[in-house]
């Protein structure tokens, strides 16, 4: 299994300035693939670049001349000095290698442990990768494995589980305040690039009309526009407070926009339906008092850090479970990959052959009672010379290296054709 | 007889330790388990109780010990009926060592009647048995969503995520579960005493005569038709309605239980032993 190799580095060997400089586009990944296809030394590869790793998976076939074209080929490709970046490299090879494809799809690699884009983005570059065909038997296997552990870690650990940003703390909050998000009424107070995206996970939730409220009232239009919801004036707000459920705070002002009096008043015209205070600025706008209210809820910026904090704890604690699920399907892959050595193969196509032909033959003698010994053993020796001379072509050929190129294909169509792996 | 309601017990027993298992692991099999365990002890005990029907031709409450079990059975009934129209499946945490509680208590006193009563049989006495029981039974609930919400108020106002965070639902859907009890709870109660005036009437010719059982049981009722109104009126919702509905478990067990013991009256058979 040592041929597969990967050869990379990600945000915790290389800083930003070497993880931009390497990164592949799209269209830059698949004129490197074609370029990976002409190197002699390499069978398959993929190349998987994101925002916090560059990655090079391949299948050599000469493995430390594999390794140094690889490298050359990422100084070429990106021209910079091999040397600027060599430090920060890590290299696995076999066991290890399918290990960390698995870690790095499962995202218990990533920055922050569980987020899901990983796996598209794994996705993406193996979709590349059989577009350009530079994938081959063993990297299609070693792919569709890491997607089935990925979704398998997913479903069975709670590594997905809970908020780990801003916006995503404040839905759950939300949801553990008001059961479903869906046709809540949100009031966006100020603006800003961290409410804007609370307000859009918001609407992804299917929340009901957003309205904004801006102290120059033109911003608010236009934000209100993009949310197809309606702008008013900053002085309104306390008006507001009675439509709507969920509040998001985030102005410059250095004063509370919002009092407790101002929202004991609007609770009891609202005849006490909770309101969600969610306060992005600092200095706060929110008055904290306000938590004191009965069926009022204030969260400031710190709390929801908080919030974030204690689920990044929890999804450590998960990620040991992923890491046994993982370790379970490392060795499974490597039965499979160390069936596609000769002689397993052809073990098991010998014995697949033979247990065929003497169930056979063992149903034929039941219904010919007649045959005495002699007659039997001729017919059976006419069996086994039959099944050996079957058998002697395809074993030659998987031996011999009549297979031309890579013998691996080989050995998987026949193992596919004898359904083998059953 | 004896049998069903052991085995009732017993499956009460094993659906609470599955409850409780379903506290700490958080696997959805241990709830269904829990509520199936659950569901198969009601239905002995409903047997059990059946059979005591057919035999008498009177609901079974002439003494602590059948009082203690119908309560339990119709404290299971609720939930049962509850956990169909609810997603509220922590609920059973509060339930079922509840209902073992209860029947366990029961068992600490003897079984059999001390006086067969003729007064208890008839359609009207039924009802009102069942009504009340019922209600009551519902208000019990009412009282357990109530502590659930408080806990996970308490969780989302001082900003703590303890164990009970993750486990409790949103406040949204405890506040209403709690509303659904009451309405119920009420409604049933108003039933059990309108049928058990119209009996009064049967058997002693007025409607009301002002005893201790009556007097508390408008007390119950007028506490929760105030709770109701308020919630309706003004809002109460979300703490102070699952407080309100905590206290109104107070008065319902002493309108239940505590009239009987310390005053004096009619339905004294009723928690004789």
């Amino acid at each position: 299994m040592d041929k597969i190799v990967l050869i990379g580095l990600n945000h915790k060997t290389a800083p930003i300035e070497i993880r931009e400089c390497l990164a592949f586009s799209e269209s830059d990944a698949c004129t490197a693939l074609a370029g990976l296809c002409a190197e002699p030394s390499m069978d398959e590869s993929i190349l998987l670049s994101t925002c916090n790793r560059v990655e090079l998976l391949f299948t050599a076939r000469e493995i430390p001349a594999a390794i140094q074209a690889a490298k050359t080929f990422l100084a070429q490709q990106k021209q910079i000095p091999l040397a600027d970046f060599e430090a920060a490299l890590y290299l696995h090879q076999g066991e290890a290698a399918v290990r960390h494809l698995f870690r790095v799809a499962a995202s218990l690699d990533s920055m922050v442990v569980g987020e899901p884009q990983i796996l598209g983005q794994v996705k993406t570059a193996y979709r590349l990768a059989t577009e350009q065909k530079s994938s081959g038997v063993i990297l299609n296997r070693l792919l569709h494995r890491t997607f089935f552990v990925a979704k398998r870690i997913r479903t069975e650990t709670g590594i997905g589980d809970h908020a780990v940003s801003i916006s995503y703390a404040a839905i759950e909050l939300g949801r553990k305040i008001f059961g479903s998000l869906e046709g809540k009424r949100v009031l966006l107070i100020g603006a800003g690039e961290m409410a804007e995206l609370a307000v859009e996970h918001l609407i992804r939730n299917r929340v009901g009309q957003v309205v904004v409220a801006n102290r120059t009232l033109e911003r608010a239009m236009v934000l209100a526009a993009q949310y197809k919801g309606s702008a008013i004036r900053l002085e309104e707000v306390a008006e507001q407070l009675g439509r709507a459920d969920i509040i998001i705070s985030s102005t410059g002002s250095p004063e509370y926009v919002l009092r407790a009096p101002e929202v004991k008043a609007a609770l009891r015209n609202r005849r006490n339906r909770p309101l969600f205070f969610i306060d992005i600025a600092v200095p706060r706008d929110i008055d904290p008092a306000i938590n004191d209210i009965n069926n009022a809820y204030v969260y400031d910026i710190d709390d929801l850090n908080t919030v974030i904090d204690t689920n990044i704890e929890d999804r450590r604690r998960e990620a040991v479970k992923a890491e046994r699920i993982i370790d379970e399907a490392v060795i499974q892959f490597r039965q499979w990959f160390e069936g596609l050595e000769v002689v397993p193969t052809i073990k098991a196509l010998h014995a697949k052959i033979r247990s065929a032909a003497q169930a056979e033959m063992e149903k034929t003698f039941q219904q010919l009672a007649h045959l005495n010994a002699e007659d039997r053993k001729a017919i059976e020796r006419m069996m086994e010379s039959t099944v050996n001379k079957v058998l002697h072509d395809p074993t030659h050929y998987l031996r011999s290296n009549g297979c031309r190129g890579d013998r691996s294909v080989s050995l998987d169509v026949a193992r596919k054709l004898f359904k083998l792996d059953e | 007889m004896q049998i069903l309601f052991v085995a009732a017990i017993l499956l009460y027993m094993l659906s609470t330790a599955a409850y409780c298992a379903y506290l700490f692991l958080q696997h959805e099999r241990l709830q269904q388990a829990g509520g199936a365990l659950l569901t198969a002890g009601f239905v002995c005990q409903t047997a059990g109780l059946g059979w005591a029907f057919a035999a008498s031709g009177h609901v079974p409450v002439n003494n602590l010990h059948e009082t203690l079990s119908v309560a339990a059975w119709t404290l299971v009934a609720a939930f049962l009926a509850l956990r169909a129209k609810f997603k509220l499946k922590i609920l059973g945490v509060y339930t079922a060592p509840l209902a073992v509680f209860v029947l366990l208590a029961a068992t600490q006193f003897p079984r059999e009647p001390l006086q067969p009563e003729n007064l208890l049989k008839g359609v009207w006495l039924t009802t009102h048995i069942l009504a009340t029981f019922l209600g009551d039974a519902a208000f019990v609930l009412a009282a357990g969503v109530g502590m659930l919400y408080l806990i996970q108020e308490r969780n989302i106002k001082a900003k703590t995520r303890d164990f009970f965070f993750k486990r409790l639902p949103s406040l949204d859907l405890l506040d209403t579960t709690g509303y659904a009890c009451i309405v119920t709870g009420f409604t049933l109660l108003t039933i059990g005493l309108i049928t058990g005036m119209i009996y009064a009437k049967i058997i002693w010719g007025r409607f009301w005569q002002w005893d201790a059982k009556e007097v508390w049981s408008a007390v119950t009722w007028i506490f929760y038709a105030v709770l109701l109104h308020e919630r309706l009126a003004v809002g109460w919702r979300g703490r102070r309605a699952a407080i309100m509905a905590i206290v109104g478990l107070g008065v319902l067990l002493f309108t239940f239980l505590g009239v009987n013991f310390l005053l004096s009256g009619h339905h004294g058979q009723f928690t004789q032993w």
